[in-house]
């Protein structure tokens, strides 16, 4: 029996972030690893030590392009800790900048790390030749989340004005109406994104995952709701640690995350989308049925179509917050910090994050955990590849490595750059 | 007729927070027109295509935190014609310098189960401690206007116009009430170099250096000016050590008020 040993191997260290290895032994895979070299950085560790005020602000260094999902998590978690509510427009405005961060996050994935793939071109500069009006108007919609993320929060990456409690300062109705017009545009420009993406080629790969994103009685989830599955999983975010753990793995600097006792799990726009059909807007559920989803879909390469979707309904969600704002008199809730243990998830755009704080009694953080949504996707990323390269032993090198960086990219992990260029070698036994 | 090669940019990255290069994707109004002017030549985050070196101009992110890096950074040099390190982590450290101040076999027993697979330096460096650098754009993250600045006096061969002065001089610019004189918001704005815009005092609350330091800070005086609005010892510790902890003056004054 013929055997090989497909590598692909350390290209990527080059710029020290991530790879891929396959072994296949005849017709099985032996092998399939995601590594991570991302270096490690240690922020649960000098989170200890901390004011809980400063949370929001270290946390969001975690991730240049979801610092409003670190600084949520976090300010929820340490309201959680303090038994404060936030609501009526404060929390309208938490929301408008999620959406915020949801288009600039979901466009920049769709038109410029995932799109290039399906239509063969190496990234969204060699496509803009070929369809200069494609990636304009990804550019523009882009753009139009980053400005909501750059009024509320001061600017696009690292915002200021996010605080425990709510704001440093909220804007005037008559700040934020300029805004409306363009998001008005971003809505249709979303739709019309709907409808391309769903044109793109698709391969046939339907998995039975197990999918795990918030739930919340009437919203689709931003900030808020329980933990639910498609196997029956319904528990409070406080419960999170009774229920999934984290492992570590010789190959990779990201811990492994699992459902006890070892169950790889599915977050992010494919999970949330198929626990939520019945949360998104009329505007969304049908532009998805018109793209030809279901109300689930199991496809992970279609996942650019539900992000899609996503970013639709950010739009959608935004004109609404923006129509009905009236401004609150003061721009945070009171925080009287005491010793308490404080937990919260949030939807990333990549998928939910948690955050669990204890504080002392002087509102000092003594233990930090975060486990961000890339961590959690791990497993099934590895076992992607595994059911999907199964299908496709004859590719030839070039075509294999190509379709494996894609399976990756299907996940828009954190280590997307380093997904842009897996090095592939093909030994043979 | 021949067509003028362009020259080529790469893109590197070491340790950091991807935001100082998606800094660039964010210039969406002129993305498409630098890319014009520039060979996109090894940008991993924008790109799978890799041309090969020596590149005309190569933007930095990041620290040096690990062994393997520390040795990368020289072929980084090597293959540079002109190097520019972008942010905070590639100009100072970065937040991971915080590790700097304590034992690092502790923070790695904190994260991980099993320490041993993780192979870590002991600190966090600037990219200026290990090679030559030509130009560092401070910022944690850079302000996008201040990196087309930078491309576009590295296409037009001058020097680019990115002020050294304190934030304070863009608060006056901008407009903006002193947060420190007008409401007694402690603030770093001060010491800190300018770029931002000075965002933190015109939303309200106090400048917390993330550009780093400016040319010549009076730190001392400063941290008089805030004991003397109530903040104690400790507070004054953590404002120096944010995301430019390893940036000297800011070290030698957190040092200062340490037990």
């Amino acid at each position: 029996m013929k055997s090989r040993t497909i590598k692909v191997d350390y290209l990527a260290r080059v710029e020290g972030e991530g790879a891929l290895l396959v072994k296949i032994k005849g017709n099985t895979l032996a092998d399939v690893k995601l590594k991570i070299f991302e270096p490690p950085r240690f922020f649960e560790a000098f989170l200890r030590g901390r004011r809980y005020s400063e949370a929001p602000d270290i946390t969001a260094r975690i991730c240049g392009i979801c610092p409003i999902a670190y600084q949520m998590s976090a300010v929820h978690a340490m309201e959680d800790a303090f038994d404060v509510q936030v609501q009526g427009p404060l929390r309208e405005l938490r929301r408008l900048l999620y959406c915020g961060e949801w288009i600039e996050s979901h466009t920049l994935h769709v038109y410029m790390l995932h799109a290039p793939d399906f239509l063969g071109f190496q990234d969204a500069i060699q496509l803009a030749r070929e369809h200069p009006a494609v990636v304009q108007r990804g550019l523009k919609l882009k753009k139009s989340g980053n400005e909501i993320v750059t009024l509320l929060g001061g600017r696009e990456i690292h915002p200021v004005n996010v605080r425990v409690g709510g704001f440093y300062r909220v804007p005037t109705r008559k700040e934020l109406e300029p805004l409306l017009e363009q998001m008005k545009w971003a809505r249709d420009a979303a739709l019309e994104t709907v409808r391309w993406s769903a044109q793109l080629p698709f391969p046939e790969f339907e998995q039975d995952y197990t999918f795990v994103s918030l739930r919340h009685p009437d919203e689709y989830p931003f900030n808020e709701g329980r933990l639910v599955s498609n196997r029956g999983l319904d528990i409070s975010v406080h419960d999170y640690d009774d229920y999934f753990t984290e492992e570590q793995v010789a190959h990779s600097n990201a811990l492994h995350s699992v459902l006890k006792p070892g169950t790889p799990y599915f977050v992010g726009p494919l999970a949330r989308y198929s626990l939520n059909f019945d949360r998104l807007s009329p505007v969304a559920q049908e532009a998805a049925r018109s793209a030809g989803l279901g109300s689930e879909c199991r496809n992970p390469f279609k996942s650019i179509i539900v992000r899609s979707v996503e970013i639709l309904q950010a739009c959608d969600e935004a004109i609404r917050i923006i129509e009905g704002y009236q401004r609150p008199d003061r721009p945070d809730v009171p925080i009287q910090p005491g010793a308490a243990r404080g937990y919260a998830c949030t939807e990333a755009p990549r998928g939910t994050l948690y955050h669990r704080y204890r504080i002392d009694e002087s509102g000092t953080i003594r233990e930090a955990k975060i486990v961000p949504p890339t961590s959690q996707n791990q497993k099934t990323i590895e076992q992607d590849l595994r059911h999907f390269v199964a299908g496709h032993l004859d590719d030839s090198q070039d075509e294999l490595r190509w379709r494996c960086e894609q399976a990756i990219r299907n996940y828009d992990p954190c280590i997307s750059c380093a997904t842009h260029f897996l090095k592939l070698d093909i030994e043979r036994e | 007729m021949a067509q003028r090669a362009k020259p080529k940019l790469a893109v590197w990255k070491f340790s950091s927070c991807d935001g100082c290069q998606l800094s660039l994707l964010d210039c969406e109004d002129e993305l498409l027109e630098v890319a014009g002017e520039l060979d996109i030549a090894n940008f991993p985050e924008a790109s799978r295509a890799v041309v090969k070196g020596p590149y005309d101009l190569s933007l930095v992110e990041g620290s040096i935190t690990t062994p393997h890096d520390a040795e990368r950074i020289h072929q980084v040099r090597r293959a540079s014609k002109f190097l520019v390190t972008i942010g905070a982590c590639a100009t100072a450290g970065g937040i991971q310098a915080l590790r700097n101040f304590s034992d690092i076999r502790k923070f790695t027993s904190i994260v991980y189960a099993t320490p041993e697979y993780i192979e870590t330096l002991s600190k966090s460096t600037a990219i200026s401690e290990h090679i030559p650098v030509d130009f560092e754009l401070r910022g944690c993250p850079i302000n996008k206007r201040q990196l087309l600045e930078v491309i576009s006096a590295f296409l037009n061969q001058r020097k680019p116009n990115t002020p050294a002065h304190s934030v304070c001089i863009e608060c006056k610019l901008r407009g903006t009430v002193c947060v420190m004189v007008a409401h007694g918001t402690p603030c770093l704005g001060p010491v800190t170099h300018a770029g931002c815009g000075a965002i933190c005092p015109a939303y309200e609350r106090g400048c917390y250096g993330c550009f780093g330091p400016m040319e010549s800070p009076n730190t001392k005086s400063l941290s008089t000016q805030w004991v003397r609005l109530g903040a104690r010892e400790s507070d004054l510790v953590h404002a120096f050590r944010g995301f430019n902890a390893y940036a000297d003056p800011f070290r030698k004054e957190s040092e200062a008020h340490e037990k």
